[in-house]
């Protein structure tokens, strides 16, 4: 595998449990060098203490990048995430139509395609009534009319959206990119497969369009959802932890850790609590070719829970 | 001197003397403060100040405090009902409307009132927030837009009196408030396109006393706001308890919105009384005097935020002033004798008007309003506050407001025609931080969206100190003679700060969110304070 602008490194080099194990200290070794470097439990940068030991770390980190499973950091708006239209869409739509709103045929929301609509009052007109003689219902008794409306102007967001430009790849073919080529699995999750750490796909197929899994790969600190978020708490006696945020209220904040440890730590006995700018999962921009990254996104989009393969 | 009149005495002592002292007389009421043992109104006092004279638990043994009693509802609607406290015994609303008497001391139940509504369809949750007194009678407000007088003795009902059609999108919602011989009540439906009112009961019979229009009618003042027949869809909710100054025998009240929401296309003007506060004579109520907080609102900003009077120092006179946190964003001070504007300043982010012109009218800033395609405003659609009850301290002189500081929404409007009873909403928000009433995992930065209890100065509208939370609050606050101030939020926790500082004194976690406002009293010469949080009432003393 190549790195775009960085040497070459045999990423099979490194075990794959100690990959795991170091996607959150690659954080510490950036911002909290000493630290890290004088603590007998890691064991790995421990030995880094030396003459060349800043080229080492740049080094480490550059190798842990590589190796390191792929968190699949997804959207953010800042001040936006709670997007009511989508989660109605998602609850309501999509298990029949498909996140990208093009699973029937002849209908493709995604490029405002309707087979029986030709405005938006027409539509908003099939959510209400629903279509006779179809398996699409009536949904005035589910939702109320600001909801239909929210799912409107979703579906308007959807046609507007950027849409993916992968030709289909094959699912089967990224389920091996998945899980040896990329070590997805070092961070991921997928049923009972892999790591807790990161964001659990399982389902992801169901909740996330194709546009948006090829630009988590390639782009990971472009968009990261509120809950895939990482946090580093520095404890008074000098710990530092990363790790999953999972939750925080104004007094206390919990989280996992690279070890798949759920943790909670009152604030007032921390040094330091902040937020992650960057997400831990690398970008897989020029490290896989086009044929890998359309299979790799297939295989996410076919995961959908107990249906996915 | 007759033999007889030693034992005549004693027997009337004995069987009237504690009935009286149980009656609640609006003199009483009136005179609340002068017995903070009791919580004889919604917001304390008829002034709303939400400030006891108690100064039993201070913020020297405030870490002491310890759980009393719990009272665990049977409802999995939001629990935003402020108790009331009479000689003892404390009376509250299980949502959506089953009064509940209970033993002060213990939260052991006298007696539950079971009161089953018809078809209603509130737009926020089938709530209520409390009940009002007079003499042996609780009064309460219902979901289908009824209004009830329960016998505070044993729980029986004494009469029923139909305010609105329920059908239409009609609903109450707030705590009753009793003027002299009469029972105040409002109407919500500001979602439904109702045409809203507020109106008095007489407190023995049920039969409406008079009725003051918050949509201006053909012939009344204020009617040029509206075009057409919008009016008459024109909204105007009622949903928060207002106040009295018998002094001035005005009733003030906070107006809610015009419908329908965030499209204002369909009502050009105004739109009076829409995002009002109105000063009512309390015998008549006829308007003295209004002062429009959001004219032509769509941003659905409710001015129903509950008015606080007081009386302070203004530019070197004493003033009678109300002061009101708006969820447009603004902090006010108006005369509350004429209604004339002192103060307006904002109090959390304000994107949607860049100021005042000299009578106190907001200046819109272009562009801020909802679009097709979607406008970013600030406060966002759940505003700066909202109902959540404010305090004043006339000791520390300081306002303090619930605030979310930085939320934002955007809004989109879109046509809508009117149906009776159909939601009458024209258009949609997406809000930065989610309408959510549990403690849902938060993952927010605090640039988006963070919640927080604001001290500020009413003289000058600057914020003196900010408690800080990482998740908004919808919680009332309740400040004590003991410059203590009690308060919760979303994220579950029910805390005191010391009113003059905000620093945390105590905290205690509580599970869920408190969604109403804490209150405090006292039995058998101990103070308590109590508080909702989740489907349970919590109370709280200092340790023995």
């Amino acid at each position: 595998m190549s790195l775009r602008g960085a040497p070459e490194f045999p990423i099979l080099f490194i075990p794959r449990k100690q990959g795991r194990m170091h996607i959150a200290r690659i954080v510490m070794v950036d911002e909290s060098m000493k630290m890290v470097l004088g603590k007998q439990r890691y064991p790995i940068v421990n030995h880094l203490r030396g003459r060349s030991a800043r080229m080492w770390v740049v080094t480490v980190c550059i190798l842990v990048l590589v190796a390191s499973p792929p968190l699949i950091a997804q959207k953010i708006r800042p001040g936006f995430e709670s997007d009511d239209g989508k989660q109605l869409f998602i609850a309501n739509c999509a298990p029949c139509h498909g996140p990208d709103g093009d699973a029937i045929p002849g209908v493709d929301f995604g490029h405002g395609k309707f087979r029986r609509a030709s405005s938006n009052g027409e539509v908003l007109e099939i959510m209400r009534s629903g279509v006779q003689g179809t398996a699409m219902p009536a949904f005035s008794n589910e939702l109320s009319e600001v909801e239909i409306r929210r799912l409107g102007a979703y579906l308007t967001y959807l046609a507007a959206a950027t849409q993916s430009t992968l030709v289909p790849g094959d699912a089967a073919r990224g389920k091996a990119v998945f899980e040896s080529k990329g070590n997805c699995l070092d961070c991921h999750r997928i049923k009972d497969k892999g790591s807790r750490v990161g964001p659990d796909l399982t389902d992801i197929g169901s909740v996330r369009r194709l546009s948006e899994l090829e630009r988590s790969i390639l782009e990971p600190d472009g968009e990261i959802l509120p809950q895939n978020r990482f946090v580093r708490v520095v404890s008074r006696d000098d710990v530092t932890i990363t790790g999953r945020l999972l939750n925080q209220d104004t007094f206390t904040v919990q989280l996992m850790d690279s070890d798949e440890r759920l943790l909670s730590f009152e604030k007032s006995k921390l040094k330091a609590f902040a937020f992650l700018e960057k997400s831990p999962m690398p970008s897989y921009q020029g490290k896989l070719n086009a044929r890998e990254l359309a299979d790799l996104v297939s295989y996410l989009a076919s995961l959908k829970g107990n249906g996915g393969r | 001197m007759n033999t007889r009149a030693p034992l005549v005495i004693v027997l009337v002592v004995f069987f009237w003397g504690p009935t009286s002292r149980a009656q609640v007389s609006f003199e009483r009421i009136l005179a609340a403060n002068r017995e903070p043992a009791n919580w004889l109104t919604y917001s304390g006092t008829t002034l709303s100040q939400r400030h006891s004279l108690l100064d039993q638990i201070t913020p020297a043994n405030v870490k002491n405090l310890e759980l009393q009693w719990i009272y665990q509802t049977r409802s999995l609607q939001k629990f935003e009902a402020t108790a009331l406290v009479v000689d003892g015994i404390m009376y509250t609303v299980q949502a959506p409307n089953d009064v509940i008497a209970l033993d002060a001391a213990t939260g052991r139940v006298f007696w539950t009132y079971s009161y089953n509504p018809g078809r209603a369809h509130p737009c926020c949750g089938r709530v209520n927030r409390g009940l009002a007194i007079l003499g042996d009678t609780l009064f309460m407000g219902t979901i289908d837009a009824h209004l009830v007088a329960i016998d505070a003795k044993n729980g029986r009902p004494l009469w029923k009196t139909t305010v609105a059609r329920a059908k239409s999108g009609y609903a109450i919602t707030h705590a009753p408030l009793v003027l002299k011989d009469k029972v105040i009540i409002g109407t919500a439906g500001g979602e439904y396109g109702i045409r809203g009112f507020i109106a008095a009961y007489d407190a023995h019979t049920g039969q409406e006393a008079w009725r003051f229009y918050t949509i201006a009618g053909p012939g009344e003042p204020g009617h040029e706001t509206w075009v057409g027949d919008s009016w008459q869809t024109g909204g105007g909710p009622v949903w928060m308890t207002g106040s009295y100054d018998p002094t001035l025998n005005l009733t003030y009240w906070g107006i809610g919105n015009p419908s329908p929401d965030w499209n204002g296309d369909v009502r050009p003007g105004d739109n009076l009384y829409s995002d009002s506060v109105v000063a009512l004579d309390a015998n008549t109520g006829k308007l003295k005097w209004y002062y429009q907080f959001t004219p032509h609102d769509d941003l659905d900003f409710d001015a129903v935020q509950v008015p606080v009077l007081a009386d302070i120092e203004w530019q070197g006179q004493k003033r009678k002033v109300i002061l009101w946190a708006n969820r447009n964003g603004f902090f006010y001070v108006l005369d509350r004798q004429t209604g004339q504007f002192l103060l307006g300043k904002p109090f959390v982010e304000v994107t949607w008007a860049s100021g005042f012109d000299q009578k106190g009218r907001p200046v819109r800033e272009p562009g801020q309003s909802p679009s097709p395609e979607g406008t970013r405003i600030y406060p966002g659609n759940p505003g700066g506050t909202s109902w959540y009850s404010p305090s004043y301290s006339p000791r520390t002189g300081l306002f303090y407001i619930s605030a979310w500081p930085n939320s934002s929404s955007i809004f989109v409007k879109v046509p809508v025609e009117y149906k009776e009873g159909r939601e009458y909403a024209a258009g949609a928000t997406r809000s930065s931080v989610p309408f959510d009433w549990s403690p849902a995992p938060n993952f927010r930065r605090e640039e988006e969206g963070y919640g927080a209890v604001l001290a500020v100065d009413p003289h000058s509208g600057e914020k003196k100190w900010e408690f800080k939370m990482t998740d908004v609050t919808e919680a009332g606050i309740l400040t004590t003679a003991s410059d203590l101030l009690f308060s919760g939020g979303r994220e579950g926790y029910f805390y005191a700060l010391d009113a003059r500082s905000g620093a945390l004194l105590w905290k205690t976690s509580l599970g869920a969110a408190v969604i109403s406002g804490p209150m405090t009293y006292s039995v058998g010469g101990r103070q308590y304070v109590a508080v909702n949080a989740g489907n349970c009432l919590f109370t709280f003393a200092v340790r023995q």
